[in-house]
């Protein structure tokens, strides 16, 4: 009996302790926290939050798309408070479970298409920081043809390879964009090897540059870019420091930030539906000691001045889900 | 279309068909003595990152070599506790070990070098450099036979040659010596090799040891030669094309050659043009990815004769007594 009444005391206090907590939830997409990429970048906007202010959030690694639906709700259900998602494919599973829970506030990482009124929803405008990575990938080019390997062959993909092929033919329009893509499965991903080999491919074909939006695949050609002795730009977070002389820029989506500003808002941050661009800090290219060698003063000063006009709308970058093409590229 | 990019396609071809053939060659010791092996996708992972791990570590691609060799060796050694001692099921067996290799690689990558659960990029000393043939650079200017030896033969890693130097090997084990003859004979039908007095568990064991240094290899290939370091999941089903190429092979070592490299040769045209434009039509670039598997169930539906497996493939061994 009185071992009962202690256990409904416990059970009682822990509930409660665990409703006053709140703390906020992370989940992360499909594939690895560590990818040095998308899901890292969100890692380290948490990290930072979390020594910031010393408390704590909780976090989970999925292992298959089945399980993303389940993560919302085990979260929801304990209490936690924002809860942050990453990547386009947790949309289907937010849009069936918001409803049920409109006291959470959701936040959702490159989804922007939802109708609920308790989710902020963060794109990116990709398409503009791939935009300045062209630039600087025409610029730097000596023969006027240069590449692009993407992963997995969705419109994200193209939406980055649209954006920067746009960049290249602001500078050069006669020059050649040779666009790959890895695959149609999710292992395109994580197959540096077929990177490697498109990136020997398109030397073969000219190219001197190549931009890579493939996740892990990108690991392989920007080696092969190094070992091949030509330029490469990396993708979503900073890689400019794995070759050094050899990765022209990268090309940065503010992840981090999104993450931490969710975060440090907490349960009561706005809803509704974000676009980060170039006006917001949301992405960019980046420039570091690794690569000053490499970027030139015009070049700087070119994706400094089409920063500004994007910014203030004279240049208006294509995107490509504006009607499912590209005008400068056939895909 | 140049000489030129004929050259390219085919020296591409030989870089993507070499670990296909090791793989492939591995298969077929397993299999032609009636142990089937799935499992070669999780043992190219593990060596893969295994030979990667160490090599990173010890700064020296032989370490690496070694290393990527005993991984697979250990993961066959245990595919054959389970399907040879205990009689387990081998696709079951090959199946755990996939997944298992999927997951302690990472694991013990991330546990080792906190990179996400990669292993650091190699330098120089860790990898398997391309080696130039004698006098490539002079030939080279001799017009297309030069170019075809400086670029085309000359410039691959250890592992290429050594790839097609041992498909004349095996086919020399397998039909002329005998061992060979006892192996081609456990899988057919290993009741008789018992009643001639020669162990079929020890057989069938050597059968899945070789297979696990060719896996090795093929994996160290991958990691040391080809990439800089490893990276989850990168042999991104190459064990399984592999596995369709030694069916369509027909379980035999030259035909294992040529379709690694129709297979290498259609995976390198499928990279360098990914729309294949032939005029009226334009084939696109997932045809050609998934070729490999349309041709293997062509074959096995039997339209270009009945590709027929060894006799007692997948059936554990029961001594009779």
């Amino acid at each position: 009996m009185i071992r009962s009444i202690f256990a409904a005391a416990a059970l009682s206090l822990m509930l409660g302790a665990g409703s006053a907590l709140a703390e906020p939830a992370l989940i992360y997409a499909v594939g690895s926290k560590f990818d040095k990429s998308f899901n890292e970048s969100a890692y380290n906007g948490a990290q930072r939050w979390a020594q910031e202010t010393g408390m704590s959030y909780r976090e989970i690694e999925l292992q298959s798309e089945a399980q993303q639906e389940q993560a919302l709700r085990r979260f929801a259900e304990a209490g936690n408070n924002p809860i942050i998602t990453m990547g386009f494919a947790m949309a289907d599973p937010l849009a069936v479970v918001v409803q049920d829970y409109p006291d959470t506030t959701f936040v959702a990482i490159d989804v922007t298409w939802l109708d609920a009124p308790n989710i902020r929803q963060i794109g990116f405008a990709e398409h503009e920081g791939s935009y300045l990575v062209g630039i600087l990938a025409a610029m730097a080019s000596q023969s006027g043809t240069v590449g692009f390997v993407g992963g997995m062959d969705i419109p994200l993909v193209r939406h980055f390879a649209c954006g920067y092929a746009q960049g290249v033919k602001s500078v050069n329009p006669e020059a050649n964009v040779i666009i790959n893509m890895t695959g149609t499965t999710a292992s395109a991903w994580n197959d540096p090897v077929k990177g490697s080999e498109l990136t020997k491919a398109q030397i073969s074909r000219g190219v001197d540059v190549v931009y890579a939006a493939a996740g892990a695949t990108g690991v392989g050609v920007l080696q092969t870019s190094a070992d091949e002795g030509i330029l490469s730009i990396g993708v979503d977070s900073n890689q400019n420091y794995v070759h050094p002389g050899s990765v022209l820029t990268s090309m940065l989506k503010r992840v981090d930030v999104a993450v931490y500003d969710a975060l440090k808002a907490g349960a009561d941050i706005e809803t509704g539906v974000f676009m980060f661009g170039l006006t917001e800090d949301g992405v960019g290219y980046a420039l570091d000691e690794y690569n000053a060698a490499l970027i030139t003063d015009e070049m700087k000063q070119a994706a400094d001045a089409a920063r500004e006009q994007i910014i203030n709308g004279e240049i208006k970058v294509v995107s490509y889900y504006d009607n499912d093409s590209c005008p400068v590229l056939n895909f | 279309m140049d000489l030129l990019a004929v050259i390219q396609i085919l020296d591409s071809t030989f870089r993507l068909a070499t670990p296909l053939l090791f793989a492939c060659l591995a298969g077929l010791y397993s299999e032609r003595a009636g142990i089937f092996d799935i499992g070669l996708e999780g043992k190219m992972l593990m060596a893969a990152f295994s030979s990667a791990a160490i090599a990173a570590i010890f700064g020296s691609a032989w370490f690496g070599l070694a290393a990527g060799i005993i991984s697979a060796l250990l993961l066959s050694g245990l595919h054959g506790l389970a399907s040879i001692t205990f009689r387990g099921n081998q696709l079951i067996s090959g199946v755990a070990i996939n997944f298992l290799a999927s997951g302690l690689t990472v694991l013990i990558a991330q546990y080792l070098f906190q990179q996400g659960g990669r292993t650091p990029s190699l330098s120089s000393d860790g990898r398997f450099e391309p080696i130039t043939l004698p006098l490539a650079d002079a030939l080279a200017i001799v017009p297309v036979l030069g170019s075809i030896y400086s670029e085309l033969l000359s410039g691959h890693s250890l592992f290429v040659y050594l790839a097609i130097f041992m498909v004349p090997i095996t086919w020399w084990i397998l039909y002329r010596t005998r061992f060979g003859l006892r192996l081609r004979a456990v899988g057919e039908n290993p009741a008789a090799v018992e009643t001639a007095g020669v162990s079929v568990h020890a057989l069938r064991f050597a059968a899945v040891a070789i297979c696990g240094v060719l896996c090795g290899i093929a994996g160290t290939y991958l990691a040391t030669s080809l990439q800089a370091g490893f990276v989850k999941e990168m042999t991104a089903g190459r064990g399984f094309i592999a596995l369709a190429a030694l069916i369509f092979a027909k379980w035999r070592p030259w035909a294992a050659l040529w379709t690694c490299l129709l297979f290498g040769f259609m995976q390198a045209v499928a990279l360098r043009y990914q729309n294949i434009d032939l005029g009226i039509v334009v084939v696109p670039v997932q045809l050609m990815d998934v070729l490999p598997y349309l041709l293997t169930v062509v074959i096995l539906a039997g339209f270009v004769g009945a590709a027929v497996p060894p006799r007692a493939g997948g059936e554990p061994y029961v001594k009779e007594h």
